[in-house]
């Protein structure tokens, strides 16, 4: 603690208080959801609840509104994670390993993938996948969303691999390795953090996705819960605000978990943004 | 994967088989590459697929008459430019170019940027209890899955929300948000939505600034505005800059929370393009109407992209 000049100390007041009304802000929307979940009178007004009660939770946790869809979800995330990661991993070896003529084009590609905005694209994907007869598969919608990630897990993991070094790769090489073998044991297991990094920043995408699922899915037993959030505020939205409130946080605290998973490991919440190149 | 071996990318490094490396032919050199190119295989065919191929259906889906009912469902026949020709000559559509570009200006260029660039200044000289929470906050708006963020948002804005019953204990009657100014709530809760990026982008930016700079211009009489635009500013344009590109990227596709939030209603009054397209293709069954605004945001979002790319070329190459 140095010495504080006057102009100092106001600064800090002045920056303390406009800061604390942004808070205020930015926190209202999230106490009302927080509040609203454990009060089964909830208004959509912030109201401190007359009595704390976890109803709203143990009404929403049955198989038909939280578990199937939350299985569903789970379903999709993971597996658009895992095909993600492993297209990704696969591409960014060549791309960071040799000096390939085709790196330079495909690495714009990627990059001008990343850049694409796929809301835009939902209808020619609906039409599309109507003609390819994928509608309503989750498979179709996990390849999709795997499509959609891919571009950013290709771009990170070959940033990620770049900076695992060469040498030991060199030594496995002259062994008479091969090239998949090399990946397999040598550089997977060098650069395991990034890659859940990858992992963990498609997961939390594909699971807060609601568009693609809810343009792509049409049967409700195969919706992910963003989608069935969805159908359950058109049809109770204005008496269980509540229950819908419930089912909300039940959905966002794995993704919530995960961020704080990933930014503690990686020392500060610009994580993911930096891994945006920022 | 066992009968060819990569090879190394050291030269002089012995070769199985006891080939010298030097005297292999333009075959073997060809070959060489496509096992070494093998492993895009994958990437490529899920981005060729489900990625390109949309994009190349949608040019190709926007010059038909396809329809998701009626006769036009069975066999879609190709009309040349009659879609865009229509979608010129439809009120709607000019105004829906006009909504987004103000919903792109006001809550992504300078909501979201101006507000980021302010809370990562402020966060400097704060307190650290208050830079944490503040932190949190504006990052959990961010990270909650945009269905449970639209829905907050939704319940904040509404007649009887919490902004309305807020306004209410300061003695002012609150107007019906949703209803009559859709466009300032959803500009505002798209601000709530997505600063927490922009903030964490000029946060690391800040932090690389060398203190020592602004530190010299203090102790030449530089104020503290001054320090910012002719010092801090130009040091982070580049940050400013890739920032600006992402943000307008971002809310360009922007769908979901103006789709709970109000529809984009009352009528098209807050119909952005992506909901038009949506509106267009699967609610009023123009598959071809919705094919072509898709193809031209497609378009808008291709050029922005190239810009961007641009201005980052020398960490490709």
């Amino acid at each position: 603690m140095g010495m504080t000049s006057p102009s100092q100390r106001v600064l800090r007041a002045t920056s303390n208080g406009v800061l604390l009304l942004v808070l205020v802000a930015f926190a209202l929307p999230l106490v009302w959801l927080l509040l609203a979940s454990v009060d089964t009178s909830a208004t959509l007004s912030v109201k401190w609840p007359e009595a704390f009660t976890l109803d709203n939770f143990t009404t929403v946790l049955t198989p038909d509104l939280a578990f199937v869809p939350l299985a569903n979800s789970l379903v999709i995330s993971l597996g658009c994670a895992l095909l993600t990661v492993a297209a990704a991993v696969l591409a960014a070896y060549p791309l960071s390993r040799y000096r390939m003529r085709i790196n330079k084009p495909f690495l714009y590609g990627v990059l001008f993938g990343t850049c694409l905005p796929v809301t835009a694209m939902m209808v020619p994907v609906y039409s599309l996948f109507v003609w390819l007869n994928l509608i309503d598969s989750v498979p179709g919608t996990i390849l999709f969303l795997a499509a959609s990630s891919l571009p950013m897990a290709i771009y990170m993991a070959k940033n990620f691999m770049d900076s695992v070094p060469i040498t030991l790769e060199e030594a496995a090489w002259v062994d008479g390795a091969s090239m998949l073998k090399t990946l397999t044991t040598i550089v997977i297991p060098l650069m395991r953090p990034g890659l859940a990094v990858v992992f963990i920043f498609v997961f939390i995408g594909a699971w807060g996705n609601f568009f693609v699922p809810f343009v792509l899915l049409l049967s409700p037993d195969r919706q992910p819960a963003a989608v069935t959030i969805f159908s359950f505020f058109g049809q109770y939205g204005s008496v269980a605000y509540g229950q819908l409130a419930a089912f909300s946080l039940l959905y966002s605290v794995p993704v919530l978990a995960l961020y704080v998973l990933v930014s503690r490991s990686l020392g500060g919440a610009s994580a993911l943004a930096g891994a945006v190149k920022g | 994967m066992t009968t060819t071996i990569p090879s190394p990318a050291v030269p002089g490094t012995p070769v199985r088989g006891g080939r010298p490396p030097r005297t292999r032919g333009p075959g073997a050199t060809a070959r060489r590459s496509a096992t070494r190119a093998l492993p895009l295989l994958p990437a490529v065919v899920l981005l060729g697929v489900f990625l390109l191929g949309p994009v190349i259906w949608s040019f190709y889906g926007s010059l038909t008459d396809a329809s998701l009912t009626g006769s036009a469902a069975q066999g879609a026949s190709f009309v040349g430019f009659d879609n865009y020709l229509e979608l010129f000559s439809d009120p709607d559509f000019p105004k829906s170019v006009l909504l987004t570009l103000v919903f792109l200006v006001a809550s992504a260029i300078v909501g979201q940027n101006v507000l980021g660039l302010a809370l990562a200044l402020l966060m400097r000289s704060a307190h650290r209890v208050v830079r944490a929470l503040v932190g949190t906050f504006v990052v959990t708006a961010w990270v909650l899955p945009e269905i449970v963020a639209s829905f907050a948002a939704y319940a904040f804005f509404n007649d009887t929300g919490t902004l309305n019953s807020m306004l209410g204990l300061v003695g002012i009657d609150g107007p019906n948000w949703l209803f009559n100014l859709p466009m300032v709530s959803v500009i505002l809760a798209n601000i709530w939505r997505g600063t927490a990026f922009s903030m964490l982008v000029y946060s690391a930016a800040l932090h690389d600034v060398p203190q020592e700079i602004t530190e010299s211009a203090e102790v030449d009489g530089a104020r503290g505005w001054q320090r910012l635009v002719f010092i801090t500013l130009p040091m982070i344009r580049r940050s400013i800059t890739t920032n600006l590109m992402l943000t307008t990227l971002q809310t360009l596709s922007v769908f979901t929370l103006i789709f709970v939030m109000t529809g984009g209603g009352p009528g098209t009054e807050s119909s952005t393009l992506p909901i038009l397209a949506y509106q267009e293709a699967f609610q009023f069954s123009q598959l071809g109407f919705g094919t072509a605004i898709a193809t031209i945001l497609l378009v808008v979002g291709a050029l922005f992209s190239f810009v961007y790319i641009r201005a980052l070329r020398p960490e490709v190459d």
